[in-house]
């Protein structure tokens, strides 16, 4: 969010170079391997929205929360945000949000449930609380759904776009099933499918999007309702890996632009070598030695 | 004529109780992937948007004789998440889980270890909810059982959505019955009879439609 502390000017065409400001606000060391991308960093400073079931407060493997709303019904039948007084009514939210912390175990945690108590309505509550973390200026935004509406996408693709420009990442599950859902489907986002390793950094870039990266989605041990934990799959459970990747990108190297982070994910991801023949590492699908194992 | 019309077995279809016909088809999908798993029990759960419930539509294996029928809130557990938000889910070790359902699968006397839910998606609208409990022990969870899940789930969208277009028609017939009872009777008598009195009752129907 502090890419841009001051709104800029609209610039349409670069016509007049000595009044536009190019200054790139962060360094390039010209390389990027994984120390790089997360070095010691643990995602201090770095506040992440979990749009999700809610998230159970002071679980231990999530810890206290920076704030907890949801979405209800207001008197006129309008979805508002309100503080949430339920937690969690899955453990849904509360295994994305505790793997985020796995990952960026300092970052600042903020809950917003869109789905669960009362109303249940899918696509009106996912778009009024995304537009709500949207205006907050979230670094990264972690969304484990989609709504398979197509009346909802027009307003969710405005939502991602502006956050696109506002500095505020949207990292969203790809659909588990083979149907068009959203807002994953949204080159403004940052997709997210599973694969099956186990390293929670292990990174995949999928050169034929719509999803964008892989990640540990199969088996995840993650915390669930009641204190307790389970072991989780599904494309739900990949992306908070890469929103936590995303804080710890963000912490280590403040004012990265979502087109950035993007970017540096694509250059860290395992399958992606400095060069096209570099020497095989290793025989695990989807490594730089096999470059068609991505699934 | 040997074979039914085609267009008097579509009318009778949609107008007659054919529901068991659809109950048998989501009983075999169920049944299907609780082979498929080797698990306990499979069942299909229709999302009530009036009430805003699950329903137990069909189930096999354990609970299979209590279950249908039965009902709890969509808001809350896993298969509730799964209905609400249309993404399949698979969670293990549920001994300890909560809210799943819980007061259900005691009233059973089964709380499951292992649970796999997939939104029985049609036409962009969540109709229910698939589950498959505790699949073979000691086979871990792969993407391909995911895919499979989601295949089952298809297959059983289908099956409900069929089922649903049913009940509205019959529900659209009880509503206005009195204005179509003769039609209905006529159709039921023209599917239970063949041969001269089926083919004689067409023609004074043809008669008839060209009359009014």
């Amino acid at each position: 969010m502090t890419a841009f502390p001051d709104a800029p000017r609209l610039t349409w065409k670069l016509s007049d170079l000595s009044e536009t400001d190019l200054t790139v606000r962060t360094a390039w060391s010209g390389g990027v391997d994984r120390l790089w991308r997360t070095g010691t960093a643990r995602g201090a400073g770095v506040r992440v929205c979990v749009l999700d079931s809610g998230v159970e407060p002071d679980h231990p493997e999530v810890g206290p929360l920076d704030g907890a709303f949801a979405v209800d019904t207001g008197p006129g039948g309008e979805p508002r945000i309100v503080k949430d007084v339920l937690g969690d009514t899955c453990g849904h939210g509360t295994a994305c949000a505790g793997i985020i912390r796995q990952l960026a175990p300092d970052c600042e945690l903020v809950s917003v449930r869109v789905l669960g108590g009362d109303f249940s309505g899918t696509g009106d509550a996912l778009l009024a609380g995304l537009r709500w973390a949207v205006r907050e200026r979230f670094d990264v935004i972690n969304i484990s759904l989609s709504t398979t509406r197509q009346a909802f996408a027009q307003g969710l693709r405005q939502l991602a776009d502006e956050a696109y420009f506002g500095g505020t990442l949207l990292v969203a599950a790809a659909h588990n099933s083979r149907v068009e859902s959203f807002p994953w489907r949204f080159s403004s986002v940052i997709s997210v499918g599973s694969h099956g390793e186990a390293d929670p950094l292990h990174l995949l870039y999928n050169p034929t999007p719509p999803v964008e990266f892989f990640a540990r989605g199969i088996d995840v041990p993650a915390p669930w309702l009641g204190g307790t934990n389970r072991r989780c799959t599904g494309n739900s459970f990949a992306t908070p890996h890469v929103a936590g990747l995303c804080a710890l990108l963000h912490s280590s190297h403040r004012g990265l632009t979502p087109f950035q982070v993007k970017s540096l994910l694509h250059l860290g991801a395992a399958n992606v070598s400095a060069t096209p023949d570099s020497a095989p590492e290793s025989a695990v699908p989807g490594r730089p030695d096999d470059r068609n194992g991505i699934r | 004529m040997n074979q039914p019309d085609p267009l008097i077995a579509a009318v009778s279809a949609t107008v007659a109780d054919s529901d068991s016909g659809h109950r048998d088809l989501l009983q075999s999908v169920v049944a299907t992937a609780r082979a498929i798993f080797g698990a306990q029990a499979s069942s299909i759960l229709l999302l009530d948007q009036s009430t805003g419930e699950l329903v137990f539509e069909a189930s096999s294996g354990r609970g299979e004789n209590s279950l249908v029928g039965t009902r709890f809130p969509a808001g809350q557990g896993i298969a509730g998440w799964v209905a609400v938000s249309g993404e399949p889910m698979v969670v293990d070790d549920l001994s300890q889980e909560t809210l799943f359902a819980r007061d259900i699968a005691e009233s059973t006397q089964y709380v499951p270890r292992t649970l796999m839910a997939a939104p029985l998606l049609h036409d962009e609208v969540v109709l229910g909810v698939l589950e498959v409990l505790d699949r073979a022990e000691g086979r871990p969870t792969t993407l391909d059982d995911m895919d499979l899940l989601a295949m089952f789930a298809s297959q059983a969208a289908v099956s409900l959505a069929l089922v649903q277009r049913n009940r509205l028609a019959q529900a659209v017939l009880r509503e206005r019955g009195t204005e179509f009872d003769e039609v209905i009777r006529l159709v039921n008598a023209l599917t239970q009879r063949m041969g001269p009195r089926r083919d004689a009752g067409l023609q004074l129907i043809a008669v008839l439609a060209e009359l009014l």
